[in-house]
């Protein structure tokens, strides 16, 4: 009986919205390559902190008071005298550092298995518009508890604006609203962090998933599922979203919520990476901090920009540092897609790609004394050579030929 | 120029190193020694105006009586916040600076910071208070614990610094005022208060430590189910 009424109610709806239709195209008739691996678990968990970011946030913007006078104080009052506004907080300022932990072995995963090669240029490139996005949307919301980080290192950044010439000094004054940091940037970073850039995710997000499930993924060995059907059309090597994909993601999504929950309830400060002790103190424009360094997941960024010793040009080189990637679909020229079949040369180079990235973002937190600033600058160089001579050394490199069918077990 | 600031390795901001706190959030005993400690010693000066007075009681198990009589001087209401009755411009005028609101600076400096700073006062005639502070060098607070502690002179030593020059630090203090306590009672006394500045920093954080078992034990089950049903599913896939 409550079958057929259900079957009935389908079919109501399927003819005036196409809910069948969608439920077949993405999730139950929506074919994935079975080999995927460890990796690609960030995908999902990366959808996962959006929607736990937003849902916290909604949270604690019922209870925060976005203006300079009440903004550190009503933190505190979430932190005490909202029922679990303690859990909600802790839950957003983890999350941040999770969100980006995720996004950047998701990134890391498309740089090793070549996801981002034909045809899936653009699905990389709505990715990166998302990585942009929420580094925006990251440094606008860390001003708005109000503490002296939030405050000196809104007003650092800010002011590398002004090191455009000409334009420079008024882009800032503009982007400000005030000659300094103060309540009308607080003010209207609070709009841009709880509408303007959740909007702009949210819709960039849906176009990057819309792109992935209209090529489809690709896998750790970097072939085409679609090349090799069965006579009803469907990839051999490819299985059904749902339920495969869906209950392995649970697990993913359990794993990490285990290790999301150990920061948030026996470290949420991170040992100050997720919650800087200065920033327990109440921004104060006067006194400006012995040491400004930005949160962890801009340091790789931030220590480029402090290598070039010329203010202008470190702001272009650390602007052109996040600009080279998003042309790597077309820097790549090698024949192969996977780490897994490309030569040596790829190998040394992502080895050292990686020792200079992970070295950036630790320099990004020191001072700069001539010894780090010696490193950063030779990372620096690293850094970009493995995208601007990828072109040359991918061409050349000597690959191994790919199975005609992905490996798994 | 923002980029290129100088800033100090050391973590206590004078390259002395911190002693550490003998401090349990879980001793209640404690807290309540440090809160009383707390009204009678810092309160003047020091306001905790994010924390409630009732919420300290429930906290620290102290009834509405035992607040009202050790911990509420300025009339205040049992449940407002722990505010000071000086005002800003008096201070100003008496101490060149504000006396910071304490609500927080255990999460700011750290207990450890706290407990050392506040025994090492010692002896400073060209100071003000005609005192000085060995990892908060002129600081404009006076010896507030000084009838406790009584007054310590500071012992030199050399070392070589990065310059290569030598350098004079403070490696020690000797007790040539006896306090009202010992050393030992002092410590303690310093350690009760330190315990109580920390849990006003972070109220919920016993709930916080409690709660975390039982969502990581839930999260361990989840996390074997739903790799048993992944498997189920997966059986047939080739």
């Amino acid at each position: 009986m409550i079958v057929d009424k259900l079957h009935t109610g389908r079919e109501w709806i399927d003819q005036r919205f196409p809910l069948t239709k969608f439920w077949h195209d993405h999730m139950s008739k929506y074919y994935a390559p079975k080999n995927f691996n460890f990796w690609y678990y960030f995908g999902s968990l990366a959808l996962l902190m959006l929607a736990v970011q937003i849902v916290s946030g909604i949270f604690l913007t019922m209870n925060y008071k976005p203006a300079a006078g009440t903004a550190f104080e009503s933190v505190e009052y979430i932190m005490r005298d909202v029922n679990w506004g303690w859990l909600i907080r802790y839950i957003h300022s983890t999350g941040a550092s999770f969100f980006f932990v995720v996004v950047y072995l998701h990134m890391f995963r498309a740089l090793i298995y070549g996801s981002y090669r034909r045809p899936r240029e653009l699905l990389w490139l709505f990715g990166m518009v998302i990585f942009g996005l929420l580094m925006a949307e990251a440094f606008m919301g860390y001003l708005l508890p109000w503490g002296q980080m939030s405050f000196w290192g809104a007003q650092v950044i800010i002011s590398l604006f002004g090191a455009i010439p000409y334009i420079g000094d008024d882009l800032a004054l503009w982007i400000r609203g005030d000659f300094v940091v103060a309540d009308a940037t607080l003010n209207r970073f609070f709009s841009f962090h709880v509408i303007a850039f959740p909007l702009l995710l949210i819709g960039i997000v849906l176009f990057h998933v819309i792109s992935l499930h209209s090529v489809g993924s690709s896998n750790p060995d970097g072939i085409e599922i679609k090349d090799k059907k069965n006579e009803k059309g469907i990839p051999l090597d490819g299985i059904p979203f749902h339920p495969y994909y869906t209950v392995k993601d649970i697990v993913g999504v359990a794993g990490f919520l285990f290790l999301f929950a150990a920061v948030i309830f026996y470290a949420p400060e991170m040992g100050g990476w997720f919650l800087e002790k200065d920033n327990f103190v109440p921004a104060n424009p006067l006194k400006t901090p012995e040491h400004i360094a930005p949160l962890w997941y801009f340091t790789p960024f931030y220590a480029i920009l402090r290598a070039v010793p010329d203010k202008f040009l470190g702001v272009m080189a650390m602007g052109a540092s996040i600009a080279v990637l998003f042309l790597l679909p077309w820097l790549d020229r090698s024949p192969v897609k996977s780490i897994r079949y490309k030569g040596p040369i790829f190998k040394t180079a992502i080895a050292l790609f990686v020792i200079s990235f992970l070295g950036l973002g630790y320099l990004g937190t020191v001072a700069a004394t001539p010894v780090a600033t010696m490193f950063s600058r030779l990372f620096s160089i690293i850094y970009f050579a493995f995208f601007l001579l990828m072109p040359y050394y991918s061409k050349h490199d000597k690959t191994k030929q790919p199975p005609e069918r992905v490996n798994y077990k | 120029m923002l980029l290129i600031l100088p800033f100090n390795v050391a973590a206590s901001g004078s390259g002395q190193s911190l002693d550490v706190a003998p401090i349990d959030i879980y001793d209640i005993e404690s807290l309540q020694r440090g809160a009383e400690n707390y009204a009678n010693y810092c309160f003047n000066c020091h306001a905790i105006s994010f924390m409630r007075f009732n919420r300290v009681a429930e906290d620290i198990g102290m009834t509405e009586d035992e607040v009202r009589e050790k911990l509420m001087f300025t009339g205040a209401k049992y449940g407002d916040t722990m505010r000071i009755a000086m005002s800003k411009e008096d201070s100003e005028q008496w101490f060149g600076t504000i006396p910071p609101d304490l609500s927080v600076v255990s999460r700011s400096r750290g207990p450890n910071w706290l407990y050392t700073y506040l025994r090492s006062f010692y002896k400073d005639e060209e100071r003000p208070w005609g005192v000085n502070n060995a990892i908060f060098k002129d600081v404009a607070m006076p010896h507030v614990l000084h009838e406790l502690q009584g007054l310590q002179t500071a012992k030199y030593a050399a070392r070589v610094g990065e310059d290569g020059n030598s350098h004079q630090f403070i490696n020690g203090f000797e007790l040539t005022e006896k306090g009202k306590l010992s050393p030992q009672e002092f410590d303690q006394f310093v350690a009760d208060l330190v315990n109580f500045i920390s849990y006003v920093g972070e109220p919920a954080k016993t709930t916080r430590l409690t709660l975390g078992k039982w969502v990581l034990g839930f999260l361990g089950i989840f996390f074997i189910i739903t790799f048993l049903l992944k498997k189920e599913y997966w059986k047939d896939v080739h």
